[in-house]
């Protein structure tokens, strides 16, 4: 199993180093926030070990801690993203779209 | 088909969801989409999670899901799009801190990794002190952004790096001994506050320029936390999103540094201005240029063409709509109006964009540094709105200052210059810019926002 996990941890750095080959400076944080709420999957870490048994009164408090910092990583990293990407207008459609976007930001 | 297998199959539809947008994620056209597809596939791991045979404490589990909504969703709808980057270190964080967390929970629950397998005690232990960094790391970037803790960095000198080398062999210390079979409740909670005070005292002496890289930074090593924790779970959606986010995260803050001439080893080892160079004082006892609103307004009425070079302190006054209305009132009178932004301006690559695009500015009147640079020999008036350190020539010219080697505006080449700026004091990276003390150059103090409104009045007086 471990072996396995090994080559899967290894092969899926590879493709993180591979996805982000050139990044225009003006997308350096919309893909941040972005790669920022997909580690909120800490959440599943959270979810399995409070699921699959927690005893104590302390270790239940810190689990719901957990999973609550997991749900607003994950939650707060999208919604913020999405935020940031939604004031970008593409070059060429400026003037019509406009107004749209501004509802859907609401 | 048994249940584990969907579970693994609905993982592999939620790698491939990542992979798919992140690539989006990297393109203009496609970010808005990529995001989303990224959140579906956080959907299906989580839905996939929740499938796992015998799961149960089904009321934890919705309590905490109930608080993280009922805190992450208003934060992020709420947020001022100015105070956007310390909200990033503060989702960072709280990842890290849920790493730290449940890597404390196995440990109770496991008596001290006893008779667990000696990679799930490393793993664990790996993402505990790499979680716990991440988290005070982040919460001090958080601090310094929001300004409750001082933005210019504050080291202990000398004794810096041998102290944070301690802290770190403390970590590693604690952990040794917990897989030698240690299972000392103090043994776990020493290794969290190692660590703790170690994120604390890496980021505390960063200066806020450096900021945007040291976030990414640390949300490179949140991903890597997240995917030890993957390993010690035997869980393969946490090792390969963590993972994915640990090499991604990697190369941004590469990128990230680059744009500043800045090498990551150099922003860790402690910040700018840490030397205090000989530089600062050398220009004390020169005078600035003051101007007024109307003098401003008539310079700029009668050029031909305008840069604006914005920078934190429009953010932080919210002046990208009185600066809009100010621009298309000289476009009206014949004036061209630029825009140049520089890939740091504000506190995060990207800011200064994403403000003005909300102030309704034609994306097309945003120019990048290489574009806008050679234009400025040719612009007759360059008005600054908060912004410092990325127009300092002491960038190009002087070899001791911090800030040294770092790419700017050269704004010192156009005909005159007019900088709006609250009051004397040094920008960001804590060093005095000479382009104040500039012949062309006049001042005009204040807030942005009334500043850049006064302006606009007497433009429309002309």
């Amino acid at each position: 199993m471990l072996v396995q996990n090994l080559a899967i941890l290894v092969l899926a750095g590879f493709v993180g180093f591979a996805v982000i080959s050139k990044v225009p400076n003006t997308l350096h944080t919309p893909l941040m926030s972005g790669t920022n709420a997909i580690h909120g999957i800490v959440l599943l870490g959270g979810l399995i070990v409070a699921g699959l048994g927690a005893e104590g009164v302390l270790d239940k408090i810190l689990l719901v801690i957990a999973i609550a910092f997991g749900t607003i990583n994950v939650i707060g990293g999208f919604l913020v993203t999405d935020r940031m990407l939604s004031m970008f207008k593409a070059p060429g459609r400026a003037g019509g779209s406009k107004t749209n976007q501004k509802k859907e930001q609401r | 088909m048994s249940r584990d297998v969907v579970i693994q199959l609905l993982y592999i539809v939620a790698f491939a969801l990542f992979i798919y947008g992140l690539m989006g994620l990297t393109g203009p056209r496609t970010a808005v989409r990529g995001n989303w597809i990224a959140a579906a596939g956080m959907g299906v791991a989580v839905v996939a999670t929740l499938l796992t045979p015998g799961m149960g404490n089904w009321w934890l589990i919705l309590l905490g899901v109930a608080i993280g909504t009922a805190v992450g969703v208003p934060s992020a709808k709420q947020v001022k799009m100015t105070a956007m980057p310390q909200m990033v270190a503060l989702f960072n964080g709280v990842g890290g801190g849920a790493v730290a967390l449940i890597a404390w929970v196995e440990f109770r629950e496991s008596h001290g990794f006893d008779g667990s397998p000696a990679h799930v005690a490393v793993a664990s232990l790996f993402s505990a002190i790499v979680g716990s960094i991440s988290f005070w790391g982040s919460l001090v970037a958080y601090g310094k952004l929001q300004e409750v803790i001082t933005g210019r960095p504050v080291g202990i000198g000398r004794l810096q790096q041998p102290l944070n080398l301690v802290l770190l062999l403390a970590s590693i210390a604690f952990a040794v001994v917990i897989i030698g079979g240690g299972d000392a409740q103090l043994l776990i909670i020493g290794l969290l506050v190692a660590s703790a005070v170690l994120g604390v005292m890496v980021v505390l002496p960063i200066g806020g320029a450096d900021m945007p890289v040291v976030i990414s930074l640390l949300n490179a090593l949140t991903g890597l936390s997240a995917a030890a924790m993957g390993l010690a779970l035997d869980n393969t959606a946490l090792i390969v999103a963590g993972m994915i986010v640990g090499a991604s995260g990697t190369i941004l803050t590469n990128l990230m540094a680059k744009a500043m001439n800045r090498s990551i080893p150099a922003i860790v080892a402690g910040g700018f201005g840490g030397g205090g160079s000989g530089t600062t004082q050398a220009t004390g006892d020169q005078t600035v240029r003051r101007t007024s609103a109307s003098d401003a307004a008539i310079q700029m009425a009668f050029a031909n063409q305008v840069i604006i070079v914005p920078g934190y302190g429009m953010a932080v006054a919210q002046a990208q709509h009185a600066v809009r209305e100010m621009a298309e009132l000289l476009e009206s009178r014949g004036v061209s109006v630029y825009y140049a932004i520089h890939p740091v301006a504000g506190r995060m690559p990207g800011h200064m964009n994403v403000l003005l695009a909300e102030a309704d500015v034609p994306y097309e009147r945003l120019k990048e540094m290489d574009d806008i640079n050679r234009e400025f020999a040719r612009t007759d008036v360059a008005m600054v709105i908060g912004a410092n350190d990325v127009t300092n020539p002491a960038a190009r010219t002087d070899q001791d200052s911090p800030i040294y080697g770092m790419p700017i505006l050269n704004v010192d080449e156009s005909r005159s210059v007019i900088v709006l700026k609250r009051g004397m004091a040094p920008g960001f990276a804590g060093v005095d810019n000479a382009l104040y003390f500039d012949p062309k150059t006049t001042m005009l103090f204040g807030d942005a926002k009334a500043s850049v409104a006064d302006v606009t009045e007497e433009l429309k007086a002309l």
